[in-house]
């Protein structure tokens, strides 16, 4: 597997991709904190935060649609919201009968639940952006300077650049346990579940002392190559007004949706 | 690419603005005194390793074997951690785990990564590690039954966790959420204990060094106990009583003033129970379903406990 097989980042240059990354994650995390604020039912201030990730992802060179297209990875979790569409009182807006139950959606439930999603939908999409148009380290380098401890950030940077090694030891030990495992079409394949959990515990075992050693011989590696306890980088961020600006103009964006999201 | 998210990973818009911030508090402050322990504990060598044991949970969780109908069981790996790693490294740990699948694929949103990290680091590292910590000296099975019970217990809590966290956000009905939840972990707990107990045992066999009493896993004090034996003893509590009497809980709730503010820009939320769970047999016997596993699962601890002393 190659070292940037979960690289989500997509090369180019672009006002956005050359935006110092400290702006980048302010404004995500500023974005998302506006939608949290935003009251149910604000139609207007979702159109204009809408307009906000179409205008980022058109600055980015990416493509109108492209966070878009990746944004529906959180919908599943929309399940969870789904009582809320019987369960806040208001006037009915329709009633079904499912399972022998009697269903009725009400006009407060159902404007609730969609405000949710959308909140929900709008959200992921900033973060889609984020790490389509920021390199991870220089996030994790951004994180770094807006005081995350050093300890968690240094964590973070091996875990990211790890992962694949590790992933390909899984994948080596998930091949070995199929190439062992022979099955005729339309049989159930052998063993109960508790053997099955029991090979996929010593997988998991295999997997952590082949892990641990590994450690070693990185640390071992790194000392030889010059680590001194910090991550290094070659990009040093220089904050520039272009940047500032940039960012204050998000914001003042993010202050008018909040605005429009508030008349009556 | 093999990678199956959890349903335990709260997205972006799901949790109120209130409760976000509080878990976001809670865990900033838990994550501050790991950070300083481990920078007091841990040598420079130290980091590099939690770095790769990261991963290393990370890649575990591709790890899958196959129940029944479709489903599969992997791991979460918070009581695994805790166990091999220690409760403050397994904690920064799993952290990172959590940061970087929500910065990175998505999975999970920002501003309730603190609910996330409480939910599925901490409190999973909590309890995996007092409840093992408490039978330490114990013989090699006590010690692996009660990292099972330890590693079910902590997907309950952080099932728990999650439904409390969306039900006091005005999200989600009381009940059903928690009903829902539970029920659905009661099983992926299973497997979680399953898979945490074998890997286990595979290390004591290989690598007894790692976790005998010189080790990392070794650093936490008798505190550790409290703390897990307190959460598991909440969740044993409040699971039953949430999901056979959500409306006390509501009262609660509500003659605190908490549900308000927690639900601000929503009407409140009280005591409505949705239809399907109001049919009072079902919900009855899903919570006595919940209630009767987690006594179980006490009553094996306590059992287990009770035979150390007398042995």
């Amino acid at each position: 597997m190659h070292s940037d097989a979960f690289d989500r980042y997509h090369h180019g240059h672009s006002l956005i991709h050359d935006l110092d990354p400290r702006v980048k994650v302010v404004v995500t995390v500023a974005f998302i904190l506006s939608n949290a604020l935003l009251p149910d039912a604000a139609w207007l201030a979702f159109l204009l935060a809408w307009a906000f990730i179409l205008i980022a992802n058109a600055l980015s060179g990416l493509g109108l649609g492209f966070t878009f297209r990746r944004s529906f990875i959180a919908l599943p979790f929309a399940l969870a919201a789904i009582t809320a569409l019987f369960s806040i009182p208001g006037a009915p807006v329709m009633s079904f009968r499912f399972l022998m139950q009697d269903f009725t959606i009400t006009d407060a439930g159902l404007l609730r639940f969609v405000s949710i999603v959308i909140r929900s939908w709008l959200s992921v999409q900033m973060a889609i952006l984020l790490v389509a148009v920021t390199e991870f380290p220089k996030i994790v380098h951004a994180l770094n300077h807006l005081r995350v401890p050093t300890i968690l950030t240094v964590i973070i940077s091996f875990l990211y650049r790890y992962l694949f090694v590790l992933t390909d030891e899984v994948m080596r030990l998930l091949r070995a346990r199929e190439a062992r495992s022979a099955g005729a079409a339309g049989k159930r394949g052998g063993g109960s579940v508790m053997w099955r959990a029991r090979v996929v515990g010593n997988m998991a075992g295999q997997l952590f002392l082949r892990s641990y050693e590994r450690s070693d011989r990185v640390y071992n590696a790194m000392l030889a190559r010059g680590y001194k306890g910090e991550l290094m980088t070659i990009h040093p961020h220089r904050f520039q007004a272009g940047d500032l600006l940039i960012g204050l103009l998000a914001l003042v964006c993010l202050v008018l949706m909040q605005v429009a999201g508030r008349l009556p | 690419m093999h990678y199956s998210p959890v349903a335990l990973h709260i997205p972006d818009g799901f949790l109120s603005l209130v409760v976000s911030l509080i878990c976001w508090a809670i865990t900033a402050v838990l994550l501050a005194m790991a950070v300083s322990r481990t920078n007091k504990s841990l040598g420079e060598k130290q980091v590099p390793l939690m770095g790769v044991m990261a991963a290393f949970i990370f890649a575990a969780q591709m790890l899958n074997f196959p129940v029944a109908g479709g489903t599969s069981g992997h791991l979460l790996g918070g009581a695994l951690a805790a166990i091999v790693l220690g409760p403050w490294a397994a904690m920064l740990v799993m952290t990172a785990v959590i940061a970087v699948q929500a910065l990175l694929f998505q999975d999970g949103g920002l501003l309730v990564m603190g609910a996330n990290i409480l939910n599925m680091g901490l409190i999973t590292a909590a309890i995996g590690y007092g409840l093992y910590r408490g039978v330490a000296n114990s013989s090699r099975n006590t010690k692996l039954a009660v990292a099972g019970v330890a590693a079910w217990l902590s997907v309950m809590a952080g099932a728990l966790a999650t439904s409390l966290q969306l039900w006091l956000s005005g999200t989600s009905n009381l009940q059903t959420v928690v009903i829902a939840m539970l029920s659905v972990h009661a099983l992926i707990g299973v497997g979680e204990a399953l898979i945490t107990v074998a890997a286990l045992a595979f290390i004591m066999q290989t690598r007894p060094d790692l976790l005998d009493e010189t080790s990392a896993s070794a650093r936490g004090g008798r505190g550790w106990v409290a703390a897990g034996v307190v959460l598991s003893l909440a969740v044993v509590l409040l699971s039953p009583l949430a999901s056979a009497f959500p409306d006390g809980l509501n009262r609660v709730a509500e003659d605190l003033g908490f549900i308000h503010i927690a639900q601000s820009g929503s009407g409140p939320l009280a005591g409505y129970s949705v239809p399907f769970f109001a049919d009072a047999s079902l919900s009855k016997i899903a919570a006595g379903m919940i209630g009767a596993l987690v006594v179980l699962a006490v009553a094996i601890i306590a059992g287990r406990g009770l035979q150390k002393k007398t042995s």
